[in-house]
């Protein structure tokens, strides 16, 4: 669905999705190796539970939370690539510990 | 002249208390005009923090107290009639709220200003003071510094904003007309009505309504109904959207249908200056943790501040005049807790012409007034 139109200057690195092993390039944005590597729905939401991926890709919608390195809630747009990231989709509302 | 720049009723003001008013006038069959203004305005609708609060309130005046428990107990049909007017969810509960207490000595002066209120009131209320341990077995989540709270079932949450587009949808559903970037300037005399100066030109009216906010110590100065209001400053954050843990109120923690936790609790008197500061967030943000330590791993993701329409002794002030004709003031700081009484009983009470007889005595204005020897 989605085309690369130049390749990132960076090195490809190695991440972990929902347990899986992808390559991205380190220093691209998060949202966009995501859907790169065919991802999505990035979670659901936590009141309805009805799937959704990025929209905006500016920070401000929200829509594109994901898990990162076990951390909730994650604006994946704002994030670039690291290796060795491990990213897991999220189911409904976040856990903050102690509930 | 066109038709469109005369009516029957103006509604100055556009937030939840004009709002009210606007939509119970049109509801009972009344051509309304409901002037607004932009973005711009100092807003307190839009910063609301969203409590249907009634513990606590009335220590100085059991009228208030009276008028708030009338209102919260009249919020679950309204609500169930305005959501069902407009379709807009208000996300309304009353599981009772929690006011959260730090030391013993905080919760035997609540409780003791509680029992006073509970005895002055007429309209019946009920609440609780619990200590540390029956706290957590209510609510697990609390922190090993509380020490206790008291508990009221007459308290409950809505969501605000959608309380202001609800009102304003169901006075646009009813024939009244909305309009924005209409801010009032004046009111003087015309005629057997009035007349309200806007940049967008002067509009016409039998009736007047001043819900200005903080505009209402200015805004009718000319026809002689202002009322003595001042900005207080409140801070509020609030969280990414968490699993639902606290269903029930607090006084200065509420969490959200979708999931955000908003804390506020500041007061500050700091004129009409709307911005946030660190020491103030950072003392919010901290005392919530204190509250519910395990809000220490959610991140904040806004903050805002917004000024507070206080009177000087903190009851509303409600007044009339008919000078030439039928015109009304409110100035409240609980627009959301009070909504239902201005849109119900209020009315009412507008459309008989005065608020002169004596169930308004309380909210006069002249309770200020020095008296003379």
């Amino acid at each position: 669905m989605f085309r690369r139109l130049e390749q990132a200057g960076g090195r490809k690195v190695a991440l972990s999705l929902d347990g899986t092993a992808i390559e991205a390039f380190e220093g691209e944005n998060l949202a966009a190796a995501l859907i790169g590597a065919g991802f999505g729905p990035f979670r659901t939401t936590p009141v309805s539970g009805s799937p959704r991926a990025p929209y905006c890709m500016m920070g401000v919608c929200f829509e594109c939370l994901a898990e990162i390195d076990g951390v909730p809630n994650r604006q994946t747009c704002l994030e670039t690539v690291r290796s060795g990231m491990t990213i897991r989709r999220q189911s409904g509302p976040a856990d903050i510990g102690g509930l | 002249m066109s038709g469109k720049r005369t009516t029957e009723f103006i509604i100055v003001g556009g937030g939840i208390v004009g709002g009210a008013v606007a939509y119970g006038l049109a509801r009972a069959g009344r051509r309304v005009t409901l002037l607004d203004e932009g973005d711009v305005a100092l807003r307190a609708a839009r910063g609301n923090f969203g409590n249907v609060w009634v513990q606590g309130k009335g220590g100085n005046s059991p009228d208030y107290a009276d008028l708030t428990r009338d209102a919260a107990n009249g919020w679950q049909a309204f609500s169930d009639r305005l959501e069902a007017e407009t379709g807009v969810p208000l996300h309304f509960r009353r599981p009772g709220a929690f006011y959260i207490c730090f030391t013993r000595e905080e919760l035997r002066k609540r409780a003791e200003l509680m029992q006073k209120i509970e005895d002055s009131a007429t309209v019946r209320g009920s609440f609780e003071a619990i200590d540390r341990r029956e706290f957590a077995r209510r609510i697990p989540e609390i922190g090993p510094s509380v020490a206790g709270a008291t508990f009221s079932p007459d308290d409950g949450t809505a969501n605000p904003l959608h309380l202001l587009r609800a009102l304003i949808a169901g006075m646009t559903k009813f024939g009244g007309r909305y309009l924005a970037h209409h801010k009032a300037t004046g009111v003087t005399r015309n005629g057997d009505g009035f007349r309200v100066a806007t940049a967008q030109g002067p509009f016409d009216c039998g009736c007047v309504v001043l819900a200005a906010g903080l505009g209402n110590a200015t805004v009718g100065r000319d026809i002689g109904l202002t009322a003595p209001v001042r900005p207080v400053r409140g801070q509020i954050l609030v969280t990414e959207k968490v699993r639902p843990f606290l269903q029930y109120g607090t006084n200065f923690i509420r969490q959200t249908v979708e999931g955000g936790c908003v804390f506020g609790e500041s007061s500050e008197e700091v004129g009409n200056d709307e911005s946030t500061t660190l020491p103030v967030l950072r003392e919010t943000a901290r005392k919530a943790i204190k509250a519910f330590p395990m809000l220490a791993n959610a991140r904040i993701v806004r903050s805002w501040g917004a000024l507070r329409i206080m009177t000087p002794d903190g009851v509303p002030v409600y007044r009339s005049s008919r000078m030439p004709a039928p015109a009304f003031l409110l100035s409240v700081h609980s627009g959301v807790t009070l909504a239902p009484f201005h849109a119900g009983r209020m009315v009412e009470d507008i459309l008989s012409g005065s608020l002169d007889d004596g169930r308004y005595a309380a909210f006069s204005p002249e309770r200020f007034d020095v008296q003379a020897a």
